[in-house]
């Protein structure tokens, strides 16, 4: 069999992407969190890039899901938090008062470790957000539900279960029934928190497929556990310990070189 | 830049797995340097039964590389080594290509040694075939002990004096050409002498390689096709980091 010709441009190409020619999404300056008089996240510096795929990795109680759920004001619901910093999402800040959180949280989609969706028909569950938004045509409702399930790579599963309750879906299933619930109010950020933790090698590796094409839309920031899985599917990968950010940058780089010790250590296993 | 030892992984087993397949890669370049220096030995006293050993025996280290390539793939299978593991484990899975390379450079001086020793007892040019085998020796040996302790000062230097090997080859062709020219009837031989030569600048070749993957495992830099200015710039950047 004759060999593609490539051409010596692509052969050459090296393909770590660079984040001084990214587009900001997120901007982290000084950003510091108190739960009560114990600080969660120390005085973190970063960005995260637009249409990218970005992954926050460390030990459990590092500040990570905090660092997250930032990013949607979902610590607001918690009374003892308090903020220092900003936090910008293109160059404006979310935690001012003026920021209409529901407007932000449109924006700003977050999918959980357990897929919670409601006890409501498959349908029903991803016309929730569009129907909250007003939308009652049902031909646009229709039209909507039908692409952020495709966009969700669950169509061709579901497609003859619409009205069936969600409930009855598999473990994997429900966590892209999730993800169709967010992408179809159409957000600018997906916000994911170890969103395969719960699920089998299969499902996992179909929500990570599911992650690598929503980047071409979504900016998409993940926690998780699995460093292989940040490894695999994000472009960059933030290191966090103790609250705060150790070290930041490619995912390429990170994982064959990184330059700090403490992120070595976690990531080769020797951590502890 | 991270590099340290081996050892203190969560996962004990994961230790040993990377110390087993360093101390098999330091075990095949002794059994290479061993070959090397038999074939030279052999060559130059135009012992033919030592030259027969040496053509004869290249297969164990070809069996040590097929094992410890299988050892590798099998540490990628199960541990997913990331950063400095991973580094080490690239680096011993290319070490061993080369290791094997200058076992084949071994076998082939010993066979043109068995023919030489059957045509004359006093060779010519043996002096400076000794003279290059030395220093090809030394550095092998030298490149060994850069791999065994990771040390990468010693394995820039090492790798920059195989520029000397080089022009020692050249200048030993020139001779050979000199003479078959004078005397065509040392065609032959002095070809043999030559693919001999040959060979042995090749060996140097390959412990530069390695002593590139020495740098590549401990400073995370490739540092292949690059001038040695530059290595050195980049690695003092590291240094002071």
């Amino acid at each position: 069999m004759a060999a593609p010709q490539i051409s010596e441009d692509v052969l050459l190409h090296r393909a770590s992407p660079k984040l001084e020619e990214e587009k900001t999404c997120f901007e982290c300056k000084d950003l510091s969190l108190y739960y009560g008089p114990a600080q969660a996240l120390k005085d973190i510096n970063m960005l995260v890039p637009e249409k990218r795929v970005t992954a926050f990795i460390g030990p459990s109680g590092c500040g990570k899901s905090t660092l997250l759920r930032c990013m949607n004001r979902m610590n607001d619901l918690i009374d003892i938090v308090r903020l220092e910093g900003e936090l910008m999402l293109y160059g404006k800040d979310i935690n001012k008062k003026s920021v209409n959180v529901a407007e932000l949280r449109r924006k700003v989609g977050m999918v959980f470790q357990k897929p919670n969706p409601f006890p409501k028909t498959v349908y029903e569950n991803v016309a929730y957000g569009l129907r909250l938004q007003g939308v009652n045509k049902k031909r646009v409702l229709d039209e909507r539900v039908e692409w952020a399930l495709k966009g969700a790579a669950l169509w061709d599963e579901v497609k003859d279960r619409l009205q069936d309750n969600a409930l009855g879906l598999s473990g994997g299933q429900q966590q892209r029934l999730v993800i169709a619930r967010a992408i179809a109010i159409q957000p600018e950020v997906i916000l994911l928190d170890e969103p395969a933790s719960a699920l089998d090698p299969i499902s996992t590796l179909k929500i990570e497929e599911l992650i690598i094409q929503l980047k071409a839309n979504y900016t998409v920031v993940i926690v998780t556990h699995n460093m292989q899985q940040a490894a695999r599917v994000s472009d960059y990968t933030a290191f966090m310990y103790l609250g705060e950010l150790v070290e930041f940058g490619a995912t390429d780089q990170l994982f064959t070189n990184p330059a700090e010790k403490q992120t070595e250590d976690y990531i080769t296993g020797r951590y502890g | 830049m991270v590099f340290q030892d081996i050892g203190q992984h969560i996962s004990r087993q994961f230790d040993e797995d990377l110390e087993s397949l360093r101390s098999k890669a330091l075990n095949m370049g002794g059994m290479v340097e061993k070959q090397v220096e038999n074939a030279l030995a052999a060559l130059t006293r135009a012992d033919s039964s030592l030259a027969e050993d040496v053509a004869t025996s290249d297969y164990r280290i070809n069996s040590m590389e097929v094992a410890i390539d299988e050892e590798c793939a099998h540490v990628i299978a199960r541990r997913q080594p990331a950063a400095s593991d991973l580094r080490l484990v690239i680096a011993i899975f290319k070490t061993i290509t080369d290791l094997e390379r200058i076992g084949d450079e071994a076998e082939k001086i010993g066979r043109h040694a068995v023919k030489l020793a059957a045509v004359e007892r006093s060779p010519t040019y043996f002096m400076e075939l000794r003279h290059l085998g030395d220093q090809v020796c030394k550095m092998l040996h030298d490149c060994l002990d850069a791999l065994a302790r990771m040390d990468i000062e010693s394995a820039l230097a090492i790798a920059e004096g195989d520029r000397a090997i080089n022009d020692e080859y050249d200048s030993l062709t020139r001779q050979l050409i000199t003479h078959m020219m004078e005397d065509p009837r040392t065609i032959k031989r002095s070809l043999r002498v030559m693919w001999c030569a040959r060979s042995l600048e090749r060996i140097g070749d390959h412990a530069k390689n390695i002593c590139e993957y020495v740098i590549y495992t401990v400073a995370g830099k490739d540092i292949r096709h690059t001038s040695f200015d530059q290595v050195k710039a980049e690695l003092g950047d590291i240094n002071d980091n």
